[in-house]
């Protein structure tokens, strides 16, 4: 419990409503209302991501690179970085899209993202992650599953620090809040915390 | 003849996403894996989708591709000799 107590998250980023907040500050936002196709290529544009695979992956995968590269810019963080993360709709649009294509001839490319995990792949090669990682499919966010499982990384000392939170996408609605958790900060890494930050722009 | 090159270059960019690309980027003699274009696996099984959608042309052994997706003007000539729409 003792070592709990100092795990911090170092930094956040809130993705929603063609909006990125970092540490609740915005720092992207768009003056008309955009699709989220359009506010994935725009955001990859304005945020400088320099990172051509983008392009190929499905939007779950684009929300995970966008979102933990602008969390990650400018923090220090080792390989051994783990990610827990979770959502309600696994990987459902791009499920969707994948039924679709059946109708003629199946696309690889779309075929290959068809499980919520894969986004944690796609970050781990972009940022040399070599950790452990986790996916769950909760109802609903769940701080309590969340801070529980990163903490054991982080107390087991499988994980120096920890990107842990939700990543919901269902009919191009999502909603995303991703935390890195260290050592180094001033919020304190518990419960309450951590539903501040999700309850911030969901309310 | 060009016609083909340039609306394989087309199909290619627009297929395998490579949004940072455009037709002016792409050589008919560049290597579209390794050093050139930089496709990788799934782009493979992709453009053996284009074919069959595209050109008709039903690859049975994957490793075809090897020789026929080596660069532009090779895939012009498979295509031309053996499409069937």
């Amino acid at each position: 419990m003792d070592k709990a107590r100092n795990q911090f998250i170092t930094n956040s980023i809130r993705i929603k409503n063609e909006e990125i907040f970092l540490k609740r500050e915005s720092i992207l936002s768009f003056d008309s209302k955009i699709d989220l196709s359009q506010f994935l290529k725009d955001s990859y544009k304005k945020l400088a991501l320099r990172y051509p695979k983008y392009h190929k992956m499905d939007s779950l995968c684009k929300l995970g690179i966008l979102g933990s590269s602008v969390l990650l810019r400018s923090q220090h963080f080792n390989a051994d970085t783990a990610l827990v993360f979770s959502n309600a709709s696994s990987s459902h649009d791009v499920d969707m899209k994948h039924v679709k294509s059946m109708e003629s001839i199946v696309s690889p490319a779309v075929f290959v993202y068809t499980l919520p995990n894969i986004v944690l792949g796609e970050i781990s090669i972009k940022h040399k992650l070599q950790s452990e990682n986790v996916f769950f499919i909760e109802d609903k966010f769940n701080a309590d599953l969340l801070v529980d499982y990163s903490e054991t990384l982080l107390n087991s000392g499988k994980a120096s620090s920890v990107v842990c939170g939700w990543i919901e996408l269902k009919n191009d609605q999502y909603d995303v809040l991703l935390c890195l958790v260290s050592n180094n900060g001033e919020i304190p890494f518990t419960k309450e915390n951590l539903e501040e930050l999700y309850r911030f722009e969901n309310e | 003849m060009s016609d083909l090159r340039t609306e394989l270059k087309q199909s290619i960019i627009e297929q395998l996403n490579l949004e940072e690309l455009s037709i002016e980027d792409i050589d008919n003699d560049d290597s579209l894996f390794g050093d050139g274009l930089g496709l990788d696996s799934i782009d493979a099984l992709e453009l053996i989708v284009l074919l069959e959608k595209d050109y008709g042309i039903k690859l049975t052994d994957p490793n075809q591709g090897k020789e026929i997706f080596i660069s532009i003007n090779k895939m012009a000539e498979y295509i031309e000799s053996h499409r069937t729409k």
